[in-house]
């Protein structure tokens, strides 16, 4: 993308006065996007930007500069701005000579986003939007959206790194919204993958889009959700976000070196039921989080975090791993070249065990049964968590029974990790954004169907 | 700073015979420090900028967007945005606001420049971002730590032009520091933050930034999970803001015309309890959201949207503006990589006659909310379903009492309007769109052990 000669004069230009650390970061991205909406193809939009953006670390403090302009002189007048802003006591590291480091892909991309028809992009959307009115009169909005990106990367640094990727991510996304008695619903179903245009080869919209239109229209006849505590079954895929946000985020070294994660100090030590073993995979092929190098050039590997209920490991970026004389895990990540990386998920899994979900649920006398979710938080200072349930059915005298409507359910990592007390031999996982400080990346989670015996419902119904 | 308007104008006079043309561009210059434990842990300071085209050709619309200002990637956008617009249906309500729709007879000047702000150092950003974490931990020696602590700024500079011979250009500073507490050892602790925002460098107060966050961390402290029940609600300025923001999305025009919102159908028909007033009022300079104009270049005005609890009206962009039979009423939002929306810049809800303590005096059993999570998945502006996570304070006989987390509360949103008892005094631009206030709600479910 850049020549090595500049990579290597802007390095130079950055520890010219000084520093422990530099790097640029290059970043060129396109993407299109297309959404169905009432009935009418509204829109599509075009996009593409590119930039970079130099690092220099000296002591405990890190300058940033970033700049759209890529010519020899932007990239000096960045690395200089950068110098400038890191004014920490550090040394006098020298630039060593870039040596390109080949990673080996997960998967090949067969249909560029670029090389494929834009009336292809919207055809997908003509037969979801079908598909859904086609499930009943009730559905009453339907909305189909299509994106595309592609992002190719760059990253050299001070110690001679010389790393580049080429990511392409699609996803389709359907929105209904249904009109009964009851008042209006919706449903929503957004898979994504680490592929081009062939998504469609492994998603059908059609199917895409009778999801959505039927969680709309469970959704017209449920009830008030339950308030209080009570068992929670989470469908395979359909609660993962429960543990990126119950111990995920608390695992990542940043949080933990600042201590403000509830994790701090106990790698070694038990801290969930023997049941769980948590990996963090950027490796796993086509997932939606899915990468051959991190945006700092480190490979993409797969990270055990907890086994059989001990945790055994952090997750890492250069930066934290450096001060520890360890190497980065392959999880510092940034959204764009505008902002500093920092150490992020990729695909996090629970593994799945060996029961079978229905006798999972016929064990279970009463409770809550999740079978779609919206996004969480949590506080990884107190170990708080959220998540958004949106289609959820009660467990009466191990069965099914009725749906309930949206709610929020609230724990605390620690204590929920421990409460878990059935893991199937089912998996499946669920593509989402996670945000921290203001970054948004993308991420995939995924889990078997199981049971946390306890957490608080907060519905209305007494 | 480059001549965003002349390169706006330029780009809208390359509108071909039939075409509509506009153009939006943006440049910002940031500075952002954070600190840790006394030492800077980062300063960024960068530029950025970009163009959005968009072109109507015969009802079908096309846009594109570049990260840049330079002249040959614009070109391309522009002919992205060309053969988008092939693809499109054809739409009869899309087009370009017109010169005479986009001006407005109240229009107001607004100076929401700070020449302070642009003058100050970075030197002195971050001798104040590591007096804002001092200051944090010398507040309570029951803090223990600081999770986060951080100053930022952003110059920026809007255009947007039109072959409709719409011309709008404006500049804004805003600055604004947060700091996260940490209060209490390992189980037992808590944090809380505080924040301070404005438009010049001297508008910050990081004592009473670092104050509020002491505060709201220490007071914390033992919390438990209280059983569920049913009770009064006060919502912290902070989380009404949150609240109105998530309001201003079921009020905008395009949730309406396209029937994904709880206030469908609604226009005229009381929707909250009479002690509510509502409205976006852009033109408001002491709003961090201020702007002249929105963003196709119509002059921002004041909307009112929900009067003595009467729905009064909704926010319009061009496109649902004349969907809706009302025209635009200047309420358009957008980044140069989308096309405009329509919603809220500076929402706030009409201050009642008491202030928050005084508010409280009669209440026997109430839950003061401190903060919210789980905003987003836990709210849904069409069904009006809301239950979000919670932490606070018991209120018993008027005053505060135990601390309480791990909780949710829930309700709906029409349920919420309707149970408004009682708006506080003590209204709050925050940073965003919106203002805050406290707020009483007279009943809503709490879920806890």
């Amino acid at each position: 993308m850049l020549d090595e000669d500049v990579l290597q004069q802007t390095l130079t230009r950055a520890l010219r006065d000084g520093g422990d650390f530099a790097e640029i970061f290059v970043e060129r991205r396109s993407s299109s996007s297309a959404q169905l909406d009432d009935g009418k193809i509204e829109e599509l939009v075009s996009g593409h930007a590119s930039g970079a953006g130099v690092r220099v670390v000296r002591g405990e403090t890190t300058g940033y500069a970033h700049t759209a302009d890529l010519t020899g002189e932007g990239l000096r007048n960045a690395a200089e701005a950068a110098a400038a802003a890191a004014r920490g006591n550090g040394g006098g590291a020298q630039v060593i000579a870039l040596t390109r480091r080949h990673v080996e892909r997960t998967h090949e991309v067969t249909d560029a986003p670029e090389t494929t028809p834009k009336a292809r992009k919207l055809e997908v959307l003509a037969r979801a939007d079908d598909a859904a009115r086609a499930r009943g009169d009730s559905i009453r909005q339907v909305r189909a959206a299509y994106a595309d990106g592609r992002r190719r990367i760059l990253v050299a640094n001070s110690e001679g790194l010389l790393a580049e990727d080429d990511q392409v991510r699609t996803r389709f996304s359907v929105q209904c919204v249904a009109v009964g008695d009851t008042g209006m619903q919706t449903g929503t179903e957004a898979p994504g993958r680490s592929v081009g245009f062939e998504l469609f080869d492994e998603i059908d919209p059609e199917e895409v889009a009778r999801i959505a239109a039927d969680r709309a229209l469970t959704m017209l006849s449920a009830r008030p959700a339950p308030s209080g505590k009570l068992p929670v079954v989470l469908r395979r895929g359909a609660g993962a976000v429960l543990f990126h946000e119950a111990c995920g985020h608390g695992l990542e070294a940043d949080l933990v070196g600042r201590d403000a994660s509830v994790f701090r100090g106990q790698v070694g030590e038990q801290v969930a039921s023997p049941l769980v073993t948590l990996v963090d995979d950027g490796r796993y092929a086509r997932e939606w989080g899915t990468f051959a190098i991190d945006d700092e050039g480190a490979p993409a590997q797969r990270n055990v975090l907890i086994e059989d209920g001990v945790l055994t490991d952090y997750m890492w970026d250069h930066l934290r791993a450096r001060k520890e004389g360890r190497p980065s895990s392959g999880n510092g990540r940034r959204e764009t070249y505008e902002h500093l990386p920092m150490v992020r998920m990729t695909n996090t899994f629970l593994l799945s065990g060996e029961g079978d979900p229905d006798d999972l649920i016929a064990s279970t006398p009463h409770g809550l049964y999740c079978t779609a979710l919206g996004g969480g938080q949590v506080n990884t200072a107190t170990g708080d968590f959220v998540f958004g349930v949106t289609e959820a059915y009660l467990i009466e005298d191990g069965k099914v029974t009725e749906p309930v409507r949206a709610a929020q359910l609230i724990g605390n990592g620690p204590e929920t990790l421990r409460l878990v007390d059935a893991v199937a031999n089912d998996f499946d996982t669920w593509a989402g954004t996670c945000g921290k400080e203001g970054q948004g990346v993308p991420v995939s989670s995924g889990q078997p169907t199981l049971r946390v015996a306890e957490l608080t419902v907060g519905g209305t119904a007494g | 700073m480059a001549d965003l308007l002349g390169l706006v104008v330029d780009l809208a006079e390359r509108a071909a015979p039939g075409e509509e043309l506009e153009a939006y561009a943006s440049h910002t210059r940031e500075t952002d420090v954070k600190v840790f434990d006394g030492e800077v842990e980062s300063l960024t300071v960068a530029e950025r900028a970009g163009v959005g085209v968009r072109v109507v050709i015969e009802g079908r619309q096309g846009f594109a967007w570049a990260a840049t200002l330079e002249p040959e990637i614009i070109d391309a956008a522009l002919a992205d945005a060309r053969d988008n617009a092939r693809f499109a249906t054809p739409d009869e309500w899309h087009g370009l606001v017109t010169a005479e729709e986009a001006r407005s007879n109240d229009a107001v000047t607004l100076d929401l420049w700070s020449e302070e702000l642009a003058r100050t150092t970075t030197d002195a950003k971050v001798a104040f971002a590591l007096e804002l974490e001092a200051a944090t931990r010398a507040a309570d020696p029951r803090v223990r730590g600081v999770e986060y602590a951080s100053y930022g700024d952003g110059l920026t500079e809007l255009a947007v032009a039109s072959s409709h011979g719409v011309q709008a250009a404006s500049q804004r500073t805003t600055a604004g520091c947060v700091v996260i507490a940490m209060a209490g050892e390992d189980a037992q602790t808590q944090t809380g933050y505080g924040l301070s925002a404005g438009r010049a460098f001297s508008d910050l107060d990081p004592a009473k930034a670092a104050a509020d966050a002491a505060t709201r961390s220490t007071r914390l402290l033992g919390a438990t999970q209280p059983p569920s029940r049913r009770l009064p609600v006060v919502f912290d300025p902070l989380v009404t803001a949150s609240l109105l923001g998530v309001l201003g999305a079921a009020l905008s025009g395009e949730a309406i015309v396209k029937g994904r919102s709880i206030f469908v159908g609604r226009e005229g028909e009381s929707v909250a309890a009479p002690c509510v007033t509502l409205q976006d009022d852009p033109t408001n300079a002491d709003a961090h959201g201020a702007t002249m104009h929105d963003a196709e270049g119509v002059a921002s005005r004041r909307n009112d949207l929900i009067v003595e609890g009467v729905l009064r009206g909704f926010l319009h962009n061009t496109y649902t503006g004349r969907r809706s039979n009302t025209g635009t009423n200047g309420a358009a939002v957008r980044s140069f990589a989308s096309t405009p929306g329509c919603g809220a810049r500076a929402i706030s809800l009409s201050p009642g006659t008491r202030s928050p303590e005084d508010l409280m005096t009669g209440l026997e059993e109430a839950l003061y909310v401190q903060s919210v999570s789980g905003l987003h998945s836990g709210t849904n502006p069409v069904s009006g379903d809301f239950s979000v996570g919670a932490e606070g304070l018991m209120v018993r006989d008027g005053a505060f009492a135990e601390p309480v987390r791990e909780v949710t509360i829930a309700s709906t949103l029409p349920r919420i309007l309707l149970d408004i008892a009682e708006v506080g005094t003590d209204l709050e631009w925050l940073p965003g769109s919106a203002a805050g206030l406290t707020v009483l709600v007279s009943e809503m479910t709490m879920s806890g052990a």
